[in-house]
């Protein structure tokens, strides 16, 4: 069922070619890959003794109470964080620091863009850094904001422009880097019901595009059985996993129809009670 | 709106300007009815003459060339060191633990205190001059840099560390506009002080500049040529201060807002 999903992602052919599989277990080696890991900040245990593997063009959604160690541990997939005991690897190699292939969308999008640079400046940065010459990047710049639903916009400074549309400024920012990753910290938190939808399928048909991996964390139970292929639920102080559920719903997905499919209900129903019992 | 607040504004200007006039006219009146002869004073009539002649002849211009280009100079010079040490500071807290107490030694001296030992390296003239005027503008950059520096937004230097920005580009396309609008109020305040101490080290000793006019008027016993130089150099700090803080608002119009916001 999860090859069924992963069938999709594979048809566009990216995807399968970075897959890389163990010669020894027979399924593929996960690109992002927490072994044990346990991370104490300022004499508290924040995660403990977290293992999980993500798979090459897997969708994982991480849920859990406010405070249990989500940006956390996306903090550590990213590299901006050392486990204190444990490894985290991207494909197979260990994070000592924060690499190119790994792309993080921060929650507060306010602070996390440059306010002395336009739009175009912004998503500039990115390939300034990976060392793009200077000739080539206007015409990269504008069919990364056409791709991110930003086009003509480019003149305008983060100031002017609407929380989605900042939201989606920082991710066309990190698809400049040609992430194989991308680490989403409650991207959509902040905006309207409305919006929120609408950037939601936007991410889905990116991402099935790109083939790229995502780990998205978020608060919203609905909105992570709707993304992702596997939500895991984090049990707080210390973080650790409580739950793991397969999505095998099928995609594209769709606001109307997949929101009420029995599986999706199903799973809901029981995120719903895992929540519930973590916050008594 | 605008309108009336600029017109409320020069109304303000108007009235703060009324005590200064009328006192400077109180003064000639009174210099005049009791035909003041003093080393240290003259009506005000005879400081704008005594100014007039300084321009004609180019004394008090070549004077003013003088003193501006050693104050700014060593602004220069002293913003450029205090901006990098307190970038570096500002970055690393193991180097700013490991200079903090010479710092804290070196920086109280009076850079006027300096003077003897400039003058014996260095000799009279602009050299001397621009080292002490440096060495009096390092510290406000280095300490108000390094406050800002340390103040950026963290998240900033996540995205920074993220997208593996270099780290010369990381201090050119982040930190340091980041930390701009601060850095130049700091900027500010050592043009003012750079001014100061440099016509100080001319009354001091130094034969150049608007403080050597200062002093050869007094040994000339010319009280009015004095306070013409003393009312230009007034006149030039002013000025310095109302185009720095112009440029201020152009250049950080909308940093200083969205900094605000964020
Ligand atoms: N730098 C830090 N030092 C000490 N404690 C921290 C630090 N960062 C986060 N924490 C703590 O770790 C816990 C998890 O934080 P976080 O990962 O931000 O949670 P979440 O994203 O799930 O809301 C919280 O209790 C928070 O107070
Ligand atoms: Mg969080």
């Amino acid at each position: 069922m999860k090859a069924q999903v992963k069938a999709q992602v594979k048809a566009q052919g990216t995807a399968n070619a970075q897959r890389q599989f163990d010669p020894v277990a027979g399924h593929p080696t996960p690109q992002v890959a927490f072994a044990d890991v346990t991370l104490d900040l300022g004499g508290k245990t924040i995660i403990e003794n977290l293992s999980l593997g993500v798979q090459p063009a897997e969708f994982l959604c991480i849920v859990g109470a406010s405070g249990c160690g989500k940006t956390t541990a996306l903090r550590l997939a990213a590299g901006l964080y050392q486990p204190t005991r444990g490894k985290v690897t991207f494909d197979g190699q260990p994070m000592r620091e924060p690499r190119r292939e790994i792309a993080i969308v921060f929650q507060d999008y306010g602070k996390a863009l440059l306010p002395w640079r336009t739009a175009a400046g912004n998503v500039s940065l990115a390939l300034e850094a990976g060392g793009m010459p200077a000739a080539e990047r206007p015409a990269r710049i504008e069919e990364l904001l056409r791709t991110v639903g930003l086009p003509g916009h480019a003149g305008k400074y983060p100031a002017e422009m609407s929380g989605g549309m900042q939201q989606r400024l920082q991710i066309a920012r990190c698809l400049a880097q040609e992430p194989k990753t991308l680490l989403m910290d409650e991207p959509f938190g902040a905006l309207d019901a409305m919006t929120r939808q609408g950037l939601q399928d936007e991410v889905l048909s990116l991402v099935a595009a790109s083939g790229v991996t995502v780990i998205f964390v978020t608060h919203d139970l609905d909105e992570a059985i709707y993304l992702g292929d596997r939500v895991i639920g984090l049990l707080p102080h210390p973080g650790r996993i409580g739950i793991e559920l397969p999505v095998n719903l099928p995609r594209p997905r769709d606001q109307l129809s997949t929101r009420e499919h029995p599986e999706f209900l199903r799973l809901r129903r029981q995120l719903f009670d895992f929540i519930k019992a973590t916050e008594q | 709106m605008s309108d009336n607040t600029a017109k409320n504004t020069a109304k303000h200007t108007a009235k703060a300007l009324v005590l200064p006039v009328a006192l400077l006219v109180a003064f000639e009146v009174w210099a005049r009815a009791t035909h003041l002869q003093s080393d240290s004073l003259a009506a005000p009539s005879d400081v704008v003459r005594a100014l007039a002649e300084a321009f004609a002849d180019f004394s008090i211009l070549i004077a003013t060339r003088d003193t501006l280009f050693s104050a700014f100079t060593g602004l220069a010079i002293g913003s450029i060191i205090g901006l990098a040490l307190g970038i570096a500071f500002g970055l690393s807290n193991t180097l700013n633990r490991l200079m903090e107490v010479t710092v804290e030694a070196i920086r109280p001296i009076p850079s006027i205190a300096l003077l003897p030992i400039a003058l014996i390296a260095l000799g009279f003239g602009y050299r001397m001059e621009i080292v002490i005027v440096a060495f009096a503008c390092v510290w406000p950059i280095l300490i108000l840099s390094r406050a800002a520096v340390r103040s950026i937004e963290p998240r900033l230097m996540e995205v920074s560390r993220a997208l593996r920005l270099p780290a010369a580009q990381r201090v050119w396309k982040i930190i340091i506009p980041a930390a701009l609008p601060r850095i130049f109020v700091a900027f500010r305040l050592s043009a003012g002080i750079a001014l100061i101490v440099a016509v100080t080290v001319e009354i001091a000793i130094n034969p150049i500049g608007l403080g050597a006019g200062i002093m050869l008027a007094q040994q000339a016993l010319r009280a009015d040529l004095m306070l013409a130089y003393l009312v230009w150099i007034g006149v030039i700090g002013y000025a310095l201060n109302i185009v720095l803080v112009v440029a201020q608002r152009r250049l950080f119009g909308r940093a200083a807002l969205s900094g605000d916001s964020a």
